[in-house]
């Protein structure tokens, strides 16, 4: 089976103008979403408690919701977890300072919640204390930083600067565009969200890794073509290897998404949107960075001799 | 062309046997499920014996629990059950018999045979969120110890200083490293230096003037804060080991988490505020003689203690002890819960090590005169300062009782005067286990239940199974029979990952199971690459044993380069610390590293078996 019986001669780079119009209205209201809405950061960076609690029956949200607020929860959030019959009792307060550290506090706060609940049967309680919460958003961002540093300096290595600045510019594309999808459906983003968030990074520069192969090769090959043909040639060339790869990366992701439980639902859904637009910007932001910057044969081909020649 | 170009060596075909071999023997142990078993141990001094293990059997046989089997090595029995209910009756019946000085705890026997296990073939462990339990982080105050030793410390050069008749005109703590001395002539601050860089080399010092003060500034040596501050909380994860077997939980995981921090995984916990009870306490005791010399009540109203000695009270009347400290709770070697004869609560302590004979002489020297037992508590109480929350510590110091040493202490004596039998076997089982060095609170605490833990292990087996189908059904159709050697290689992939997580210990999770879904992603990654680059070579008209060369030849940088790149993040990702994500960081990076292998050698193996030592004129790739 093929998709493609002979090598496609789509000219990506045509349309290059149009994918960067596409991207900067899209980081923007990324931007936008995130300044308006805010994250809706999960338990792990807020701390406070979580309980999971299951039914016999179908739960009744509402009906919950009133025997917690007569209880003396009244901003506890209570939603579906998965199922009907599983529900997911968070009790975040709205300022910090309100969080308990007392660990009998804690204790007895779970215990006042089930007694609220007649016939519910506790699942699991999650409690994060204040500092772990806000000590794990600062170093959320710093191993974002740092992996975009990382890699950077890898394909610097392997590329040159000109290529590792560029696919960097282009990385930074995927994680923005997923924490406004986030933000904009109001999402949680926890821990196992970040950590999906820090795997696209990884995996988005894959493919952008194969088509910056592919370009050093052709360039080498063909000295007569300039920077665009060789793009488009390189970006044709490895296409139906990028597109199987995404397909198949996608098929086990969404494997995951169906199956994997609500627990695992932020990591396959950052993950689902990560491919989906990883792929997307190492075919156009990588390459069309590129060529924008002024990417020429000279900065992947080593040309010792020109330093040399000058009278 | 020179040669065949797509042959196997036969170290290549070797290899490739050995290492899936011993990657299905080191997952097999896998296969095997695992037997609710109760363990008994000795408790410190105690043996487990042949006697022990008769009592257990008859007590069992008489509260008619059978139990499938039962084995005895290194000093440990261990009972296996068919049911968990069965199981936890049989521990209590269990205790109940053997009483206080026996440990025993509920575990999960793996039924993995014995040839396996004397290989070192052992099942993958299960986070807790696979089979249920508590974590628990602990936060180790350490500062608070480091600033007590420093003050120590101070008391200490202040001390020798004057033994050394060296004149200073002060000596002070700054912040939790420095120790500042002050004099009133270069002379005494020579001399001092001279001194103090022989005898506490563990600070660096340095020499300064200011106006006509002459200082001298010990500042600890980095090295030496590290190594004080590792061996501080070292201590706490001896003591928190040590109350985790207490408790009952054998398979219990206390592990470092950065410079700070306790993590402690208690499976199969249900009941936690037990657990938080015991592990949180840093209680420990200490003895003291009765300072006698002087008026107590005196002191009290004038708020102030006469040198050397602290003003306490016992039954409302104040009390003054001398600071010495006779004996540390860490003496103690064994401490057992009981009843005295008048029927009430009591401590049977014994002592061991270096404690003892100094506690002896004293006792001997001071016999007919009260010594006081103090309980020594360290209590963290939440507070806000200025905006700040910061966690304050307070140590509460109450008499237990202040008894006549009646003659001099050997190495067994009782403790009396505890309020209840709680408080007994409270105190008994904390001396046992040693005192915690710093105060500790929990900071964060995950609980899942036994059900839930099910249930994500179903739905981590499914979504495995169902994106795996999926990815082979795929290849298979796309790439013919070279897509059937990629799935070959897929399914060894999973084999050998399964295989390396059991052999390194690892803790399998459900984030971690996702890890490995998105590995089987990953991993045919490199076959398509491969493929495709051979289907190119093969348009442009190529032969097909200079394809599949060039196919493999050229895709292997692009392989290699792109998964170092993730490799990279998944370190970074690894180095964050959290159970949550580490799983994820762990079978991607393990799963990675294996596919370089199924996915190149393993597939070329089969390649070249199938193709390379005949003139083919097409393979099955799917074009």
């Amino acid at each position: 089976m093929e998709f493609f019986k002979h090598n496609t001669k789509i000219d990506f780079m045509a349309q290059r103008k149009w994918a960067a119009v596409l991207s900067v209205i899209l980081i923007v209201l990324s931007f936008v979403s995130l300044g308006v809405y805010g994250l809706t950061w999960g338990l792990d960076f807020t701390g406070g408690t979580q309980v999971q609690v299951s039914f016999q029956q179908p739960a009744d949200l509402t009906a919950i919701h009133d025997n917690l607020e007569k209880a003396g929860f009244a901003d506890a959030v209570v939603i579906s977890y998965g199922t009907s019959k599983d529900v997911l009792i968070s009790l975040v307060p709205k300022d910090k300072a309100e969080i308990t550290q007392d660990e009998k506090a804690q204790a007895e706060m779970v215990k006042q919640v089930m007694d609220a609940l007649p016939g519910a049967k506790m699942e699991s309680v999650n409690y994060i204390g204040p500092q772990v919460g806000s000590e794990m958003a600062t170093k959320g961002l710093i191993a974002i930083i740092i992996s975009l540093l990382g890699t950077m300096i890898y394909i610097a290595i392997r590329f040159g600067w000109f290529f590792a600045i560029g696919s960097t510019v282009a990385l930074l594309h995927d994680p923005i565009l997923i924490l406004g999808l986030f933000s904009f459906h109001h999402i949680e983003f926890n821990l196992i969200s970040l950590a999906a968030v820090l795997t696209v990074i990884g995996y988005s520069l894959n493919d952008t890794i194969v088509i910056y192969d592919r370009v050093r090769e052709n360039f080498r090959k063909f000295r007569k073509a300039d920077t665009i043909e060789v793009l488009n040639l390189s970006i044709n060339q490895t296409l139906s290897r990028t597109i199987m790869t995404s397909a198949l990366t996608l098929t086990v992701v969404l494997a995951l998404f169906f199956m994997g439980g609500t627990l695992l639902h932020g990591f396959s859904l950052a993950l689902i949107i990560g491919i989906v637009v990883g792929t997307y910007s190492s075919i156009y932001v990588a390459g069309s960075l590129a060529v924008a910057m002024g990417l020429g044969r000279h900065h992947l081909i080593p040309q010792l001799k020109e330093v040399d020649q000058t009278p | 062309m020179a040669g065949p170009i797509n042959r196997n060596p036969i170290w290549k075909y070797f290899l490739v046997i050995i290492v899936i071999a011993a990657a299905f023997i080191y997952a097999a142990p896998n296969l095997y499920g695992e037997y609710p078993a109760v363990q008994v141990m000795g408790n410190d001094s105690t043996v487990v014996d042949e006697n022990a293990l008769q009592s257990a059997e008859a007590a069992l046989k008489k509260a008619g629990i059978s139990y499938q089997d039962v084995s005895f090595h290194d000093q440990r029995l261990l009972f296996r059950f068919s049911s968990t209910d069965v199981q936890l009756k049989a521990k209590d019946v269990l205790q109940e018999t053997l009483g206080d000085s026996y440990l025993v705890a509920l575990n999960l026997s793996s039924a993995t045979p014995d040839w396996l296990t004397r290989i070192g073939a052992m099942p993958m462990r299960l986070g807790l969120d696979l089979r249920g339990g508590v974590h628990f982080l602990l936060q180790v105050d350490v500062n608070s110890v480091m600033q007590q030793r420093i003050e120590g410390d101070l008391r200490g050069i202040g001390q020798s200083l004057r033994d050394e008749h060296i004149r200073y005109s002060g000596i002070t703590r700054q912040g939790d490293s420095k120790i500042v001395l002050q004099f009133r002539d270069a002379a005494s601050q020579s001399d001092a230096e001279d001194f103090v860089r022989r005898r506490y080399a563990e600070f660096s010092w340095e020499k300064s003037t200011n106006a006509d003060q002459f200082i001298l500034t010990g500042t600890l040596v980095p090295a030496s804060m590290f190594k004080a501050k590792s061996e501080i909380l070292e201590q706490a994860m001896n003591t928190l080991r040590n109350r985790v077997n207490e408790l009952g939980v054998s398979e219990a995981v206390v592990q470092q988490q950065g410079e700070s921090r306790v993590s402690v995984d208690l499976p199969g916990i249900q009941d936690t505020a037990e657990a938080k009870n015991i592990l949180g306490k840093t209680a420990t005791l200490e003895f003291h003689l009765v300072d006698a010399d002087h008026d107590a009540a005196l002191a009290q109203a004038q708020g102030s203690a006469p040198p050397d000695t602290r003003i306490y009270t016992l039954n409302g009347q104040p009390l003054l002890l001398k600071n010495q400290i006779v004996l540390r709770g860490s003496s103690i070697v064994a401490a057992t819960a009981s009843f005295g004869e008048d029927g009430r609560p009591n401590v049977q302590v014994r002592l061991g090590g270096a404690g003892e004979s100094l506690f002896t002489k004293i006792t001997a020297e001071n016999v007919g005169k009260p010594m006081a037992i103090v309980y020594v508590e360290v209590k963290s109480t939440p507070t806000m300062v200025n905006g700040e929350r910061t966690i304050q510590y307070s140590t509460e110091r109450r008499i237990i009782s202040a008894p006549v040493i009646q003659s001099a202490l050997g190495g067994n004596f009782q403790i009396t005067g505890l309020r209840s039998p709680n408080e007994s076997r409270t105190l008994a089982l904390l001396l046992r286990a040693g005192a915690l060095p710093a105060p500790v609170t929990i900071i964060e605490e995950r609980q899942v239940g036994p059900s839930l833990g099910k249930q994500n292990i179903q739905m981590g087996v499914m979504s495995v199974e169902v994106g795996m189908a999926l990815v082979v059904i795929f290849m298979a159709v796309y790439y013919g029979l070279m897509g059937i050697f990629a799935d070959i290689a897929l399914a060894m992939n999973l084999v050998l990952i399964v295989a390396l997580l059991s052999l390194l210990g690892a803790t399998l999770t459900l984030p971690g199971i996702a890890g490995i879904v998105l590995t089987v992603g990953m991993a045919v990654d490199a076959n398509v690459l491969i493929f495709e680059r051979i289907r190119e070579e093969m348009r442009r008209g190529a032969g097909v044993q200079a394809s599949i060369h060039a196919g493999y030849q050229r895709a292997f940088t692009t392989i290699f380069d792109a998964n170092i790149t993730t490799l990279i993040v998944m370190m970074i990702l690894f180095s964050l610390g959290s159970g949550v994500i580490k799983g994820i960081a762990i079978t991607i990076t393990i799963g990675l590293m294996t596919s370089m292998f199924t996915a190149i050698t393993g597939t070329r193996v089969l390649v070249n078996l199938i193709y390379g030592n005949r003139p083919a004129k097409r393979i099955s790739i799917g074009i």
